[in-house]
C-alpha cells in the first residue's frame, strides 16, 4: 500500500486546494494518520473510498479523542554565552495548546486486502464549534460509532441520518468520555474505598469518624 | 398451634395435621416462578441453572415467565445501568404480590467491577427491596440454587397475620416503588431513601 506521504500527494493533486497533515505516531506500530480539515473531509474520504489504487471500502473503527487545553513543555537545546564561553543550554518552552476534539476513522480495503489508513478530523474547539461532517453516507458502518462519539464526546456530525444519543438517555446533558467530566457523586456507601474513590468518599464520612491529624512532633 | 411431638405421632398413624399458614407457605415456596430477565453474564449462569445439568425444576422454580404479570420472583442477573434502572423498577411494579427479588452477582449487589462507571447503578437495593443477595462474579448455578432455597426458607417462615406479616398481606403498605426519572446528570432521585440508607461503616 502507498505510504501516507504518497496518499497525501495524490489527494493534493486531485482535490486542490486541500489542507492535509500527517500526524506522527510514537508507538511501536508507528501508524501515522492523515489529518484533514473539516471542510474538505467528506471529499477526501470519498476519494479514499473510490480511488482505484486505494479502494478503502471498509471502515472498521471510528473513535473519538478529547484533547483539553494544556500547556505543552518542549525542551530545546540552545547555544548561549555563559561566562564568556559558548555552551549548550537546555531550555524549556511552554506553549498553550488549544483544546479540540478529534475523531479517527480506521479504513481498510476488503477488495485489495490492505490497510489501515487512519483518517483524523478535528473540531475547532471543545465548547461551541464541535461540528464535523459525517462520513456515514460513505461507510454505513460508521453510523452507530458516530452516534456513540456524539453521545460520549459531544461531536456533532452534520449529515448523519439519525444523530441521537445511543448509550446514555436522551435527557442526559454531559459527555462522559471528556477529560473534564465529573461523574455524579453517589459514593455514600463505600466499604473499601481506594485512590480517587477514597478522596471522593471521605466527603460522606460522618464528622466524628474523621481520622485525627496528629500534630507533628518537633525534633 | 399444635404440638410438634403430637403432630409427628399423628403422622405416624396416618393423620396429617397442618395449619393454613403452613399449607399456604408450603405451596408458595415450591412454585416460585422467576421472571425471564437477564442483564449481563450472570443471566448465562441463570440459564445454566434452569437447564438439565443443574435442573432448577427440582425446586419448583423452573417456570421462567416472560411476563411480569405471571412472575413471583425477579432475579436481577447482571449489571444494572442507570439507563436500565427505571425499567427494572417498572417491571417490578408490574409483578403481582407476593413478589421477591434476588440480587444475583457482584454487579446487582454493588455495581461490581463496573462500580466506578458513570452509568452503573451501585446496587439494585437502592431502588428495590432485595430479599437474597448472591455474591460471585458470576455466581455458579449452585449459588443460585442456594439462593432459591434461602428464599424458600424465608417464604416458609412468613406469618399470615400479626404485625410482622409481609407486605402483600398488609393493606397499609404500598406495593409499588417510585420509578426514578432520567435527569440531566443522574437518575432522580439517585436512590429511594424509603428503602435504602447508606449502611453505617466503622472506620
Amino acid at each position: 500500500m502507498e505510504t501516507p506521504e504518497q496518499i497525501k500527494a495524490r489527494i493534493e493533486q486531485t482535490l486542490p486546494p486541500v489542507k492535509l497533515d500527517i500526524l506522527p505516531n510514537e508507538c511501536p506500530a508507528g501508524e501515522r494518520a492523515l489529518l484533514v480539515e473539516a471542510g474538505r473531509a467528506f471529499d477526501v474520504a470519498k476519494f479514499l473510498r473510490d480511488d482505484a489504487q486505494l479502494r478503502l471500502d471498509y471502515c472498521s473503527n471510528v473513535t473519538g479523542i478529547d484533547w483539553p487545553e494544556t500547556v505543552v513543555k518542549t525542551k530545546v537545546k540552545k547555544k548561549m554565552l555563559v561566562e564568556g564561553a559558548e555552551k549548550e543550554v537546555e531550555e524549556t518552552i511552554e506553549t498553550l495548546r488549544s483544546g479540540h476534539l478529534e475523531v479517527a476513522y480506521h479504513l481498510y480495503s476488503m477488495a485489495l486486502k490492505h490497510g489501515p489508513v487512519v483518517l483524523k478530523l478535528r473540531t475547532e474547539n471543545r465548547a461551541d464549534q464541535t461540528h464535523l461532517p459525517s462520513l456515514t453516507p460513505l461507510w454505513r458502518g460508521a453510523e452507530f460509532q458516530e452516534r456513540e462519539i456524539f453521545d460520549l464526546f459531544g461531536v456533532v456530525f452534520d449529515g448523519h441520518p439519525d444523530l441521537r444519543r445511543i448509550l446514555m438517555w436522551d435527557e442526559f446533558k454531559d459527555f462522559p468520555m471528556r477529560k473534564d467530566y465529573v461523574a455524579p457523586d453517589d459514593l455514600e456507601y463505600e466499604p473499601t474505598p481506594h485512590d480517587e474513590v477514597l478522596d471522593a468518599a471521605k466527603k460522606h464520612y460522618p464528622a466524628e469518624a474523621k481520622p485525627e491529624v496528629k500534630a507533628e512532633v518537633k525534633a | 398451634m399444635i404440638d410438634e411431638g403430637l403432630k409427628s405421632e399423628l403422622q405416624k398413624q396416618g393423620v396429617y395435621v397442618t395449619s393454613l399458614q403452613e399449607l399456604y407457605n408450603w405451596g408458595r415456596a415450591n412454585s416460585v416462578w422467576p421472571l425471564t430477565f437477564g442483564l449481563a453474564c450472570c443471566a448465562i449462569e441463570m440459564m445454566a441453572a434452569s437447564m438439565a445439568r443443574f435442573d432448577l425444576a427440582r425446586f419448583g422454580a423452573e417456570v421462567f415467565r416472560p411476563s411480569p404479570r405471571q412472575a413471583d420472583l425477579m432475579i436481577v442477573a447482571g449489571t444494572v445501568t442507570k439507563k436500565m434502572a427505571p425499567l427494572v423498577v417498572r417491571l417490578y411494579n408490574q409483578m403481582p404480590e407476593p413478589k421477591y427479588v434476588i440480587a444475583m452477582g457482584a454487579c446487582a449487589i454493588s455495581g461490581g467491577p463496573f462500580k466506578q462507571g458513570y452509568n452503573v447503578l451501585k446496587g439494585v437495593d437502592r431502588y428495590l427491596p432485595v430479599d437474597v443477595s448472591i455474591p460471585g462474579c458470576p455466581p455458579r448455578p449452585e449459588a443460585l440454587i442456594h439462593a432459591i432455597m434461602t428464599l424458600q426458607e424465608k417464604i416458609l417462615n412468613q406469618k399470615l397475620t400479626g404485625p410482622e406479616r409481609p407486605r402483600h398481606l398488609n393493606a397499609d403498605v404500598a406495593g409499588e416503588y417510585p420509578v426514578p426519572a432520567y435527569g440531566p446528570h443522574d437518575l432522580e432521585p439517585p436512590n429511594n431513601p424509603a428503602i435504602w440508607q447508606p449502611p453505617a461503616i466503622k472506620r
